[in-house]
């Protein structure tokens, strides 16, 4: 009976990754709004678990594909995989508008470039810090800085090792999850409690659901000027490092 | 048809990777160079101009917006697939990475909000209007 529910799952693989997700994507959000009340945003508690079930699937198969290493599993290798991940990321530019890019203007602009080489360059420093000198390494975790999906977007384009990309994604997301619960502390010293600033900030941090819950948190009328800039950040981002920014770290270090 | 908007998005993104494929050969280096950027720009660009002729039907940006919603999930199987287990020892650097990054954000948005700060921005005209309405 078991080996005949397993034999089912394997043949349906991809469909079987659409219910365990789907499963951990409610688990998650449950678990943000009875435990957080909402603070930590569900999907942040997703990719915590994801990366957890993928620590299960390494320590039990011993394999370098996470869960996916599980046979019964398979099928999240194709649903996280290269070809959809970009297909969904590129669709995410569907919500964005040039009439939002007009509005957000030079100020907008000039947060999100400094935004993604700030934090570019940041994780450039300290993943160099750490011992990584080859440049394909430090430009992905340089992109996980940015945002977790900057990161592992970078690391398929320029060929990093899956380690390195898994640490990208921890990056991206333990700035994502700071930028959510530590933004009502900061907001005051740093003069966010106005449309301008709120625009700049959403522009700097970048990370969609970081700045959604983090201006929700201080004070909800500000959440749609800086959606308006970090709305764009992620495609700048997947935009700049694998291109202009991948070269300058290949220039630095030869 | 659902499916036009699927295409769409799935000739976007074949065309930028194709493009960020042929960038790395021009350019000598064995990468894809902001494939998916040139794909995400190509997608804002199309969608405007078929939604100004008003060539895009609601039931083909349906099928954008499936794909679009998809992103959060797929990113969840993405991390599942990870050498988690193998980067555990990296764990530290990357705490570190994403602290920092996010501590000098905080303290670029003071610096940031004042660049021209007198000039109002059109976006705040448009706001006030709204609430006059």
């Amino acid at each position: 009976m078991q080996d005949t529910i397993f034999a089912m799952f394997e043949d349906n693989s991809l469909v079987t990754a659409f219910a365990v997700v789907g499963i951990t994507m409610y688990f998650s959000y449950f678990l943000s709004d009875k435990l957080t009340k909402g603070r930590l945003h569900g999907s942040a508690i997703a990719i915590i678990l994801g990366l957890v079930l993928a620590y299960i699937g390494g320590v039990s198969t011993g394999g370098e594909n996470g869960i996916a290493d599980l046979q019964m599993f398979s099928g999240i290798g194709l649903m996280g995989g290269a070809m959809l991940r970009d297909l969904a990321i590129v669709a995410t530019a569907f919500g964005a508008s040039i009439e939002e890019i007009k509005k957000a203007g030079f100020t907008g602009i000039l947060s999100l470039f400094m935004g993604i080489f700030v934090s570019f360059i940041i994780g450039v420093i300290v993943a160099f810090s750490f011992g990584y000198t080859d440049a394909a390494s430090l430009t992905t975790i340089g992109g996980g800085a940015a945002t977790y999906i900057v990161g592992p977007v970078v690391g398929g384009a320029v060929g990093a090792s899956s380690e390195v990309i898994a640490l990208s994604i921890a990056a991206g997301l333990v700035k994502s999850i700071l930028v959510m619960i530590g933004t009502p502390f900061v907001a005051k010293y740093i003069g966010l409690d106005n449309p301008r600033s709120a625009l700049v900030y959403g522009g700097l941090m970048g990370t969609t659901s970081g700045v959604a819950g983090g201006l929700a948190a201080t004070d909800p009328k500000l959440v749609p000027y800086g959606a308006m800039t970090a709305t764009f950040y992620t495609g700048l981002g997947c935009l700049l490092c694998p291109s202009i920014l991948y070269f300058a770290v290949r220039a630095i270090i030869g | 048809m659902v499916v036009y908007g699927v295409a769409l998005l799935a000739i976007c993104m074949l065309t930028g990777v194709m493009a960020g494929d042929l960038l790395g050969t021009v350019l000598g280096i064995d990468a894809n160079v902001g494939g998916v950027g040139i794909a995400m720009i190509m997608l804002v660009l199309l969608v405007d101009r078929l939604k100004q002729k008003n060539k895009l039907k609601e039931k083909s940006q349906e099928g954008l917006s499936f794909w679009s919603a998809m992103y959060i999930p797929i990113v969840v199987a993405m991390s599942a697939q990870q050498n988690v287990a193998g980067a555990l020892e990296g764990g530290p650097m990357a705490i570190l990475a994403g602290v920092l990054a996010v501590t000098a954000s905080f303290a670029l948005v003071p610096v940031l909000s004042n660049i021209g700060k007198g000039k109002p921005e059109s976006f705040l005209n448009e706001n006030k209007m709204d609430k006059a309405n």
